[in-house]
C-alpha cells in the first residue's frame, strides 16, 4: 500500500542542505560516469541542472520508489527529454531501479533511453521533442483536480526549448485555469546547441514574460540548494495560479572545463576527460 | 425510398454524450471549434468535464495525453487538418509513443468541406496517422457508424483518430450491425472485383455496385471504416476471390486507405488494383457535390475505375 501523501521518502522536514549538496556532488559524478560508458549525450544540460532535481526528490518529493505509479504520487515531467541522464543517477540513487543499470544508458535494449521513455519506473513522460511537457502538466494537474487529488506536478524544462511556441500556449492554459498545483522550472543555462540564447534567439525579459503570462515566478541561484528548495516551499502556497521557478544556472557545472563551454552540450566527456572531471568533483566540499 | 442525410460529426456528438452519461472518465477537449465538432453537446451536458484550449492544437494534444494519463479518456477535438497536421508531432510523441489513451476527434476531413477551401479540407489525415505506430485510424461511412465508433474508440486502448465529415452523408448502416475495431464490414458480395471504400465513398461504392449489376459486373462491396490496424484477412481474401481491387476514398491516394490496402494486396496475392481517391493536389472552394464531380470521386467515377481495373485482369 502506498501512501506518499504520509510519508516522505528519504525527506526530513527540514531540509539538510549539507546533505542535498553532498547528493548534489555525487549525482554529478554518476552524470559523468554515465555519459563517458555511454560514449555520447548531453552533459552540459545535465550538470546544470542537478540542483533543481536534488532540492525536489530529496526533499519535497512524494513518490514511492516500490509503487512508481501510485496514485498518491507527485509528478515529475522532465521536459527536457535530454537532461535525462541527471534524473536517471536520481531516480537509481532513491531505487526506483538499480544503479547497475545507469551505465546500460544509451545501449541496445536499455530502458534508459538517449531519452527518456515511459516504462523505466519514475518517469512519467516520454520526451526529447522539445516543448511538449508543460502542457502535459496542465493535463495532469487538471486530471488531478477532477479526481481531488491533492498532488503537485511539477515541469522541468530548459531555456533553449522556450523557443517552442507550444510552452507558451501551455502557459495561457495554466494561468486560464489557475492550475496552481503546477510547479514549472526553468533550467536557464543560458545556452542552446548553437550557441549563447540571446544570440540565437533572445529570451529576455524572461520573468516579466512568465508574470505577463499570469504565473507566479519565483528567480533562484540554481546551484544554491537552500535557495531551490525555499522556491518549492513557496511555491506550493500560491493559490490561484501556477508557478514558476526560473532557476539561473551553468551549463556543464561542476566541471571547470564543461562550464560554459557550449561544445559540451551533446558531447559526453572521454576517458582523459572523466578522469579530470571526477578528480575535480570529488575534491569539491 | 428516401435517405436520411446527416453528418458524422453528429454521430460523433452524440457517441460523446451518451459516454459521458455512462462513464465519469471522459472528458473533452476543444480547440475553439467546439460548435463545429459537435463537442459542445457534451459540453452542455458535463462542463464540468470539459476544457476549452482555445486555437492551441499542440497544447490541447499535451493536455490531453496529462489527462489520459491521469487516468481519463481524453477527447480531442478540432477539424483533421488542424489535428493531425498542426499537431502531427505532439501526437506521434505525447499519443502514439506514449500509447497514452486520447482519442482524437478530427472532422472537417475532406474536400466535402466545401466553401472554405484547401486549407480546411483535410485531405492526408489517414496517410498522416497510419505511419504512427500503436495508433488505429478510423473512418466511419456515416453517422450511425461514427456513434459507434466514438463509443468503442473509448474502450480500446491506446491513441485512436476518428476522421468524421463535416456534410450530411447517407445513413446506409443499420442499428442492429456489428461494429468492430479493425474489422471490415462487407455490404455486398461480388465475384468480378472488390470495391473497398471508406467514409462517404462508401455509399458511392454502393451506387457503383447497382450500376455495375447492370452491366452484368458483380461487384464486392467492402467498408473498411478502420484503414489501421487494417483488415488484412478481409481484403486477401477478396484478392483471391474477386481477382481485380478498386479503393475508392475521400482522402489523398498517397499514402492513404488505397495505399494501405495496396501494401497487404501486393504482399500476399497481387492483383491489379485502381484507387479512386484525391488526386495528389490540394482542394478548393465549391459545393461539395460539384467538388466530388471536380475531383472524380463519384459513383461514376468507381464504375470507371472498375471497368479499368477488370481490363487489367
Amino acid at each position: 500500500m502506498c501512501c506518499p501523501y504520509n510519508k516522505r521518502i528519504n525527506m526530513a522536514k527540514q531540509p539538510d542542505i549539507r546533505e542535498l549538496k553532498n547528493i548534489a556532488k555525487e549525482i554529478r559524478i554518476e552524470i559523468v560516469k554515465m555519459l563517458s560508458c555511454a560514449g555520447s549525450g548531453h552533459t552540459g544540460g545535465s550538470l546544470s541542472m542537478v540542483e533543481l532535481l536534488v532540492g525536489l526528490y530529496f526533499y519535497k518529493f512524494r513518490c514511492d520508489p516500490d509503487e512508481p505509479f501510485c496514485n498518491t504520487r507527485d509528478i515529475f515531467i522532465l521536459s527536457k527529454g535530454h537532461g535525462c541522464p541527471a534524473l536517471y543517477a536520481v531516480l537509481a540513487r532513491m531505487n526506483f531501479f538499480n544503479k547497475d543499470e545507469l551505465c546500460t544508458l544509451r545501449k541496445i535494449g536499455t530502458r534508459l533511453q538517449g531519452h527518456p521513455q515511459r516504462g523505466l519506473p519514475g518517469i512519467e513522460i516520454s520526451s526529447g521533442s522539445l516543448g511538449q511537457g508543460l502542457s502535459i502538466a496542465n493535463g495532469f494537474a487538471l486530471g488531478a483536480r477532477l479526481n481531488k487529488d491533492p498532488k503537485r506536478i511539477y515541469c522541468l524544462m530548459g531555456d533553449g526549448e522556450l523557443d517552442e511556441g507550444q510552452v507558451w500556449e501551455a502557459a495561457l492554459t495554466g494561468a486560464h485555469y489557475k492550475l496552481d498545483n503546477v510547479c514549472g522550472i526553468i533550467d536557464n543555462n543560458k545556452f542552446q546547441i548553437d550557441g549563447r540564447v540571446e544570440d540565437v534567439k533572445g529570451l529576455e525579459p524572461l520573468k516579466a514574460k512568465w508574470q505577463a503570462f499570469g504565473w507566479e515566478v519565483f528567480e533562484v541561484d540554481g546551484h544554491n540548494v537552500k535557495e531551490v528548495v525555499d522556491a518549492y516551499d513557496k511555491a506550493e502556497k500560491i493559490k490561484g495560479k501556477p508557478s514558476m521557478i526560473l532557476a539561473h544556472t551553468v551549463k556543464g557545472k561542476g566541471v571547470s572545463f564543461f562550464e560554459n563551454k557550449n561544445k559540451y552540450h551533446g558531447v559526453a566527456p572521454n576517458k582523459e576527460e572523466l578522469e579530470k572531471a571526477v578528480k575535480e568533483l570529488e575534491m569539491e566540499r | 425510398m428516401e435517405i436520411k442525410m446527416k453528418a458524422t460529426r453528429d454521430g460523433f456528438g452524440e457517441g460523446l454524450v451518451e459516454l459521458g452519461q455512462k462513464r465519469d472518465d471522459i472528458v473533452v477537449l476543444s480547440a475553439d471549434l467546439t460548435e463545429s465538432t459537435r463537442a459542445a453537446w457534451f459540453k452542455e451536458k458535463f462542463p464540468e468535464r470539459f476544457f476549452s484550449m482555445g486555437v492551441s492544437e499542440q497544447d490541447m494534444m499535451g493536455t490531453a495525453a496529462g489527462l489520459a494519463l491521469s487516468g481519463k479518456v481524453a477527447f480531442a477535438c478540432t477539424f483533421g487538418a488542424f489535428a493531425a497536421g498542426r499537431a502531427w508531432d505532439q501526437v506521434r510523441i505525447s499519443l502514439a509513443y506514449m500509447k497514452t489513451n486520447v482519442k482524437i476527434a478530427g472532422t472537417h476531413g475532406g474536400i466535402s468541406v466545401g466553401e472554405d477551401g484547401p486549407t480546411h479540407q483535410a485531405n492526408e489525415e489517414l496517410a498522416l496517422m497510419r505511419i504512427l505506430p500503436n495508433m488505429t485510424v478510423i473512418i466511419p461511412c456515416d453517422a450511425l457508424e461514427a456513434k459507434k465508433a466514438t463509443i468503442a474508440s473509448a474502450s480500446y486502448a491506446g491513441p485512436v483518430y476518428l476522421r468524421l465529415g463535416r456534410s450530411g452523408v447517407p445513413v446506409i448502416t443499420k442499428e442492429e450491425d456489428v461494429f468492430q475495431i479493425g474489422k471490415s464490414f462487407l455490404l455486398k458480395e461480388g465475384s468480378d472485383v472488390t470495391i473497398i471504400a471508406c467514409g462517404v465513398e462508401v455509399y458511392e461504392a454502393l451506387l457503383a455496385h447497382e450500376a455495375l449489376k447492370k452491366e452484368n459486373i458483380s461487384a464486392r462491396v467492402i467498408n473498411l471504416h478502420t484503414v489501421k490496424p487494417i483488415d488484412k484477412d478481409a481484403i486477401i481474401k477478396a484478392a483471391k476471390e474477386t481477382g481485380a481491387i478498386v479503393t475508392a476514398e475521400e482522402h489523398t491516394v498517397v499514402g492513404g486507405m488505397g495505399s494501405a490496402v495496396a501494401e497487404v494486396v501486393i504482399q500476399n496475392h497481387p492483383v491489379p488494383m485502381e484507387f479512386v481517391g484525391v488526386k495528389d493536389r490540394f482542394g478548393e472552394s465549391g459545393d461539395p457535390k460539384e467538388l466530388f464531380k471536380l475531383f472524380g470521386l463519384t459513383s461514376e467515377d468507381i464504375v470507371k475505375a472498375v471497368k479499368k481495373v477488370i481490363s487489367r485482369k
